[in-house]
């Protein structure tokens, strides 16, 4: 690959880092306590919460495991479980 | 009023699991919007954001130098109105690039009324060179550079008062805000980038690693600091200071112990003579932004 | 048109015509005179560019950066204590690849204070990868202006220009100057086409960090550019041969060589003192001629040693001083380097700093010292103050 003079990049290609690798702790999200109100996904530093029908969840390939989703949600749906290697 | 749906600093980037910036850095675009150009200096944020070419910028960024973002912000504010282009012309610095060595450039940036929006994420020292402190280290924190020790309590001098230096200037908005409250920080953003002239912004953003708690903490950390008095949101509009956000205040010793940049007033017993002196820059605070609540 | 002009509105001139969008510089004597132009034609409506009165030498060139960055051409003018104020910025430039031109109006280096020329100043920003172009009269030192933009600019090349020319020697000195049309100006360098740009309709990020893995090679594109620019700049002076009539189309320039014995390498304005101090020693029958160097960087040092096949005896008239080097000058060396091959002797003068002035007389002097082969030293020392 050849490079973009003056070290210069287009977007999308932080995505290649897989910073799930990282996790020591995974967050699991309890669909049934959870009252949609978008606190994990507004306060996740990696921006890696995602939502479909109307559930969130986290794309583990990013998630580092740092709990603040946990920490934050107002519902107490989330619990930080020991990663499994 | 831009879509804050947007995610517009993509996952991957390199910041420690909890990282207050990183946060401030989504709130920030989800309030500047995806027609914003980034003028970055160097600092935790640039480094954890663009290692070549894994960049998690998705708005034109640029990073030049440490001390002179302001100044190369300008430039880019100049092109566009040449140009005729409408891109919101936005600075992200660190408090070290802000404080201390930018502070030249960011003075001739005002001064000059510059259409830009400067916004300073305050970790309150130097964490990409290894929690180092700058002019924004906070009374007696213990950092690399302002060691506690048998002959010291950590840093001897209080934060500088940057949004007061900026509003000498005649900024017509500057405005703090924490990562604690993130819809605030949104706002305050947004309307910065919709008024004209040089803006500022800084963002309290705890950082996990510099000041030592857990990174699921950070907005508890954020809110412990507004709820003692120690950080105060508030803004100043066209010089006049207002909205600063009350509290029921809490005793400062509750923001202190839960930090290791601090750990030091605790051991081997509460050091309270220096506790105090810390409660009295909290109490200066309540009493010049009036942010106690009447019970 | 021809006009009399001081040489700092002769580049405001060649500024006016080059149209840059974004024009950003903080006042250092002996370049003053140049913003000032330019501050007034802006005013006046002569020039419509933006341009910025900032605060420091280091906000100058790092506006213009921004600027640049933003898809602008830009301009910026300093000197001296100015240059090494944005040392660091002069490097990024460079790194980032922005096609920025900058007027250096040479002077020397404090301390002690001095505002009087020398060429220290540039010539310590060697290995900053910009080009480096050096003009001997008013006349070059505008034409060298549009010439820069159109190397800078080139695709092939995106490397800043330092356009330099010595301080009051050249900067405040009135001389006749060829002003061309505006619409052969445009002809010979059409509207800047930026290669990166901050655009929110095609975003980019600009000026990353660079890992190990590739640091290198970003340094190394650079150096590839810069070699590229020893045709590109000869081109760019063969096409301004064409549309003007003065002839660029060499980085280097003889004067009565072609059967010397000794030359003098030099560059900038003393090379027009050097050529009257020849004329006065062929005419006394001395074989001696000049090699006037127009590029310091790139270093053309093929056509230097293809200029000085057959000379006996080198002398480099050096207007700065490498401190603590054998030769004591910084231009020696590469005189050297490129004659390696050969068996000619080079030896360096450093002559003229701060402002000393250079008369027929030092010449001749000099090519005395160079035929007894005594050299690498301070040339004209008032040795009752030693």
């Amino acid at each position: 690959m050849a490079l973009r003079i003056g070290c210069a990049a287009a977007p999308g290609q932080a995505r290649e880092n897989k910073t799930g690798s990282w996790r020591v702790f995974r967050p699991v999200f309890d669909h049934d306590k959870c009252t949609s109100c978008g606190m994990c996904q507004l306060v996740c530093p990696e921006g890696c919460i995602l939502t479909g029908d109307k559930q969130f969840n986290p794309d583990y390939d990013f998630c580092k495991g740092c709990g603040l989703c946990a920490q934050e949600c107002p519902a107490k749906a989330i619990t930080m479980e020991t990663e499994e290697k | 009023m831009a879509d804050r749906t947007l995610e517009l600093v993509d996952s991957g980037h390199r910041a420690c699991g909890g990282c207050g910036p990183a946060f401030a850095a989504r709130l920030i675009l989800k309030g500047a919007g995806e027609r914003s150009i980034v003028c970055a200096s160097t600092g935790c944020m640039e480094v954890f954001s663009t290692p070549y070419p894994q960049t998690a910028w998705k708005v034109p960024w640029i990073h030049s130098l440490f001390q002179n973002t302001a100044a190369v912000a300008s430039g880019v504010e100049a092109a566009l109105k040449r140009q005729g282009r409408d891109e919101h012309v936005l600075c992200i610095c660190g408090d070290g690039a802000t404080f201390d060595i930018g502070i030249l450039c960011i003075s001739g940036a005002f001064e000059r009324g510059h259409n830009i929006t400067y916004i300073c994420y305050d970790n309150e020292a130097y964490m990409n060179t290894g929690i180092q402190r700058s002019g924004a280290t906070p009374f007696d924190a213990s950092t690399t550079t302002s060691p506690a020790g048998k002959k010291s309590f950590g840093n001897s001098r209080p934060k500088k008062d940057m949004p007061q230096i900026l509003a000498a200037h005649g900024a017509p908005y500057v405005a703090t805000c924490s990562i604690a409250y993130p819809n605030d920080v949104i706002k305050k953003v947004e309307r910065a980038v919709n008024t004209d002239g040089p803006c500022y912004i800084q963002i309290h953003t705890p950082c996990c690693t510099g000041w030592g708690f857990d990174g699921s903490k950070t907005i508890d950390l954020g809110k412990l600091a507004i709820e003692t008095g120690l950080w105060v949101n508030y803004e100043i509009v066209n010089g006049k200071i207002e909205k600063a956000k009350k509290v029921k205040r809490k005793p400062v010793e509750e923001y202190l112990r839960v930090q290791k940049r601090f750990a030091h007033l605790f051991k081997p017993s509460v050091n309270t003579e220096e506790i105090a002196k810390i409660q009295a820059i909290a109490d200066a605070n309540a009493e010049k932004f009036g942010i106690d609540l009447k019970i | 048109m021809k006009a009399i002009l001081e040489g700092s509105h002769a580049v405001a001139e060649a500024v006016r015509l080059v149209k840059p969008e974004v024009i950003s510089a903080y006042p250092i004597t002996p370049q003053t005179h140049i913003v000032e132009r330019l501050a007034e034609m802006v005013a006046d409506g002569v020039l419509e560019s933006e341009y910025i009165c900032v605060d420091s030498e280091f906000s100058a060139l790092s506006a213009c950066l921004g600027a640049s960055a933003a898809g602008s051409r830009v301009y910026s003018a300093t000197s001296s204590q100015g240059l090494l104020f944005m040392a660091e910025v002069v490097f990024n430039v460079a790194g980032m690849r922005q096609p920025i031109v900058m007027s250096i109006a040479n002077r020397a280096v404090s301390a002690p204070l001095s505002i009087w020329n020398d060429q220290q100043d540039s010539l310590c920003l060697r290995d900053s990868g910009w080009i480096q172009l050096y003009a001997e009269d008013v006349q070059e030192t505008f034409d060298l202006h549009l010439l820069a933009y159109k190397v800078a600019e080139d695709h092939r090349i995106l490397l800043p220009v330092f356009v330099c020319f010595d301080g009051f020697i050249i900067s405040h000195t009135y001389e006749p100057v060829d002003i061309p049309e505006e619409k052969d100006v445009l002809a010979y360098l059409p509207p800047y086409v930026p290669f990166n740009k901050l655009d929110a309709d095609d975003p980019l990020s600009m000026g990353m960090y660079a890992t190990p893995e590739y640091y290198m090679e970003f340094r190394y594109e650079i150096d590839q550019a810069m070699g590229r620019a020893l045709n590109v700049i000869k081109q760019a002076g063969k096409e301004f041969k064409e549309k003007f009539g003065r002839d660029y189309s060499e980085l280097v320039e003889a004067y009565r060589l072609d059967d010397a014995e000794v030359a003098i390498v030099a560059m900038g304005s003393v090379c027009g003192t050097i050529k009257d101090a020849i004329d006065a020693m062929r005419a006394e029958g001395r074989k001696v001629g000049l090699l006037k160097i127009r590029a310091f960087r790139p270093f053309p040092a093929e056509d230097i040693k293809k200029a000085l096949a057959g000379i006996r005896k080198v002398g480099v008239f050096e207007k700065n001083v490498s401190i603590g080097s054998r030769m004591k000058g910084a231009v020696g060396y590469e005189i050297k380097d490129a004659l390696s091959d050969s068996s000619v002797q080079v030896i360096s003068y450093v002559a003229g700093l701060g402002g000393r002035d250079i008369r027929i007389e030092d010449i001749k002097k000099m090519t005395d010292a160079i035929e007894a082969g005594n050299g690498d030293c301070f040339f004209g020392l008032r040795e009752e103050l030693i």
